[in-house]
């Protein structure tokens, strides 16, 4: 049984109907791309799992229904989502920032050893602790962003377009740190992303949208090696 | 009106003796500012009940004592619970179904809310005045030659006392955290799973705690009548305003400055007993005019 199940979800934003019917599955354990143009409804698609946006159909968390359930407790039920613009909490300090990510858990030893590894991921967090998450650059936040998350010890992790507006050497550092919190924390990880190359090396399978469907799915590496798929939907 | 009964009752001498009484009354402004601080920190937006409020706890806790005979210091946290569980409960029950409305909305509310706990208060206690027995010896001690009431550093420690609290709560521990980031980033909030909600919930069972402190803590100076926070509201608001309507410390510094000039003002200013409701006014333009963050407010930082 797949982890998370999309099945046929319709999703208006204001009075834009901004999904119309995608079905998805995403396996325990796998990172899976969601890709598409701008407009595509890759935002819309990952609002939809944590309630951020009413949906009609069904959606699936580990089997139980989540459609129509609050935000907060299906990000309970250990959903983490890295909201576009990164959602960083800008007037608390880095280290808040990460204490509101576990704020949850009763487990304090293993948050401790959650916030080393942390420090292991992103060696520049640890000397600036302290600071306003605001003073940090565009890149920091991003990570400050999914290191929140990870602080979560999530199942699924949900990241919306975490190169958007960063250096090609940044994207690459933060993308390593996605594969290792997949690999060595086993999370299962929605990647929606506009930059496609670098999500198809990540990613296991892929689904790529068009104006609120899926147009194709499939292996990762076998969309990536598909050159019609690559011009039609992908553009590189 | 009761606050120049306190002043009065005092007798008027130096500087020094001025400065006292001011910090006093200060401090009794600065605890209901406490209050006013804590929604306006949860929810953007001012209770204009929380006087009201606070006047109800209080009839509370005198009936406690009158009826039931407790002391006073049986009576005091007692109250303050049973305020902080009216609080938790008037958010759930009155402002929850306007939590997503304008503010404008929250705060026609909270001054229905003020209608309501004012008649509640004269119909249940009627408008007679009543005496409330002070927690603290009536004795001044001398102090190089100023004299001070423990009554005075009574309202002084309280207020600094719930200061401390306050501090510690929201910067030491992980629900205070919590309470913060659900007020200032409430999407961000839910997205690691806080009931945001509740939070609010929480921060008007707080401010009805902290109320209730003010109003057992003003109630023997001013005596009890269901009008008894009326004036001390507009000063908390002052109060407030001028330390930066977000920031704890600068409700009380706010509180006691209030206190200090309107003490000045008082005793320089010939007849200006009766400008002191203008003077606090004044007080909050001039602020609002020339420095809206408060005086040590800070400004927000962001990159950009």
């Amino acid at each position: 049984m797949a982890l998370l199940e999309l099945q046929d979800v319709f999703a208006t934003y204001g009075s834009r109907r901004a999904l119309h019917g995608v079905s998805m599955n995403v396996e325990e354990g796998s990172i899976v791309a969601l890709l598409g143009a701008n407009g595509a409804g890759k935002t819309t698609t990952l609002r939809a799992i944590t309630g951020l946006v009413k949906v009609q159909g069904a959606i699936r968390f580990d089997g139980q229904r989540i459609t129509g359930v609050a935000t907060e407790e299906i990000a309970r039920l250990g959903i983490a989502h890295v909201p576009e613009g990164r959602g960083t909490m800008s007037q608390l300090s880095v280290l808040e920032n990460l204490q509101m990510g576990a704020c949850l858990r009763h487990d304090p030893k293993a948050v401790r050893q959650d916030l080393d590894r942390v420090y292991a991921y992103f060696p520049w967090m640890k000397s600036r602790l302290a600071q306003p998450a605001a003073l940090l650059s565009g890149g920091e936040q991003q990570m400050l962003a999914i290191a929140r998350a990870a602080m979560m010890r999530p199942r699924l992790l949900l990241l919306d377009e975490p190169s958007l507006g960063l250096a090609p050497i940044v994207v690459k550092g933060i993308f390593k740190i996605i594969e290792a919190i997949n690999s060595e924390q086993g999370v299962t990880i929605v990647l929606v992303e506009q930059n496609a190359r670098i999500a198809l090396k990540t990613a296991g399978s892929a689904y790529v949208l068009e104006v609120g469907v899926v147009a194709v799915s499939g292996l990762a590496r076998e969309l990536a090696q598909d050159e019609s798929v690559r011009e039609s939907y992908l553009g590189y | 009106m009761g606050t120049e009964v306190f002043l009065s009752a005092n007798p008027v001498e130096g500087l020094e003796q001025q400065l006292v009484f001011g910090i006093a009354t200060g401090s009794i402004y600065a605890s209901l500012a406490l209050a006013l601080v804590l929604i306006y920190r949860a929810m953007e937006a001012i209770n204009f009940a929380q006087g009201e409020m606070a006047t109800f706890s209080t009839f509370i806790a005198w009936t406690l004592m009158a009826t039931f005979h407790m002391s006073f210091w049986i009576a005091f946290p007692l109250v303050v619970v049973l305020s902080f569980v009216g609080g938790v409960a008037l958010e759930r029950v009155v402002i929850r179904p306007v939590e997503r409305a304008p503010i404008l909305t929250t705060i026609l509310v909270t001054l229905g809310l003020f209608s309501i706990f004012n008649g509640l208060s004269g119909l249940i206690w009627g408008y007679t005045i009543r005496t409330f027995p002070s927690p603290f010896p009536v004795t001044p001690i001398s102090l190089g030659g100023v004299g001070i009431g423990f009554q005075d550093l009574g309202l002084i420690g309280v207020s600094l006392v719930l200061l401390f609290l306050i501090y510690l709560f929201f910067s030491r521990t992980k629900l205070g955290l919590m309470m913060r980031a659900a007020s200032l980033y409430p999407q961000s909030s839910r997205l690691v799973g806080v009931r945001v909600g509740w939070m609010l919930a929480l921060g008007w069972g707080l401010s009805a705690a902290v109320g209730a402190v003010s109003g057992m803590m003003v109630a023997p100076v001013l005596s009890l009548d269901p009008s008894l926070m009326q004036s001390v509201l507009l000063f908390a608001f002052t109060a407030a305003v001028l330390g930066g309507i977000e920031n704890p410390l600068g409700a009380v510094i706010g509180g006691i400055v209030v206190g200090v000039l309107l003490a000045l003002v008082g005793t320089y200013i010939p007849h200006a007993e009766d400008l002191r409701l203008v003077f606090g006014f004044i007080v909050i333009v001039l602020v609002l005019l020339f420095r809206p963050a408060g005086l040590i407010g800070r400004a927000h930082v962001t990159r950009v």
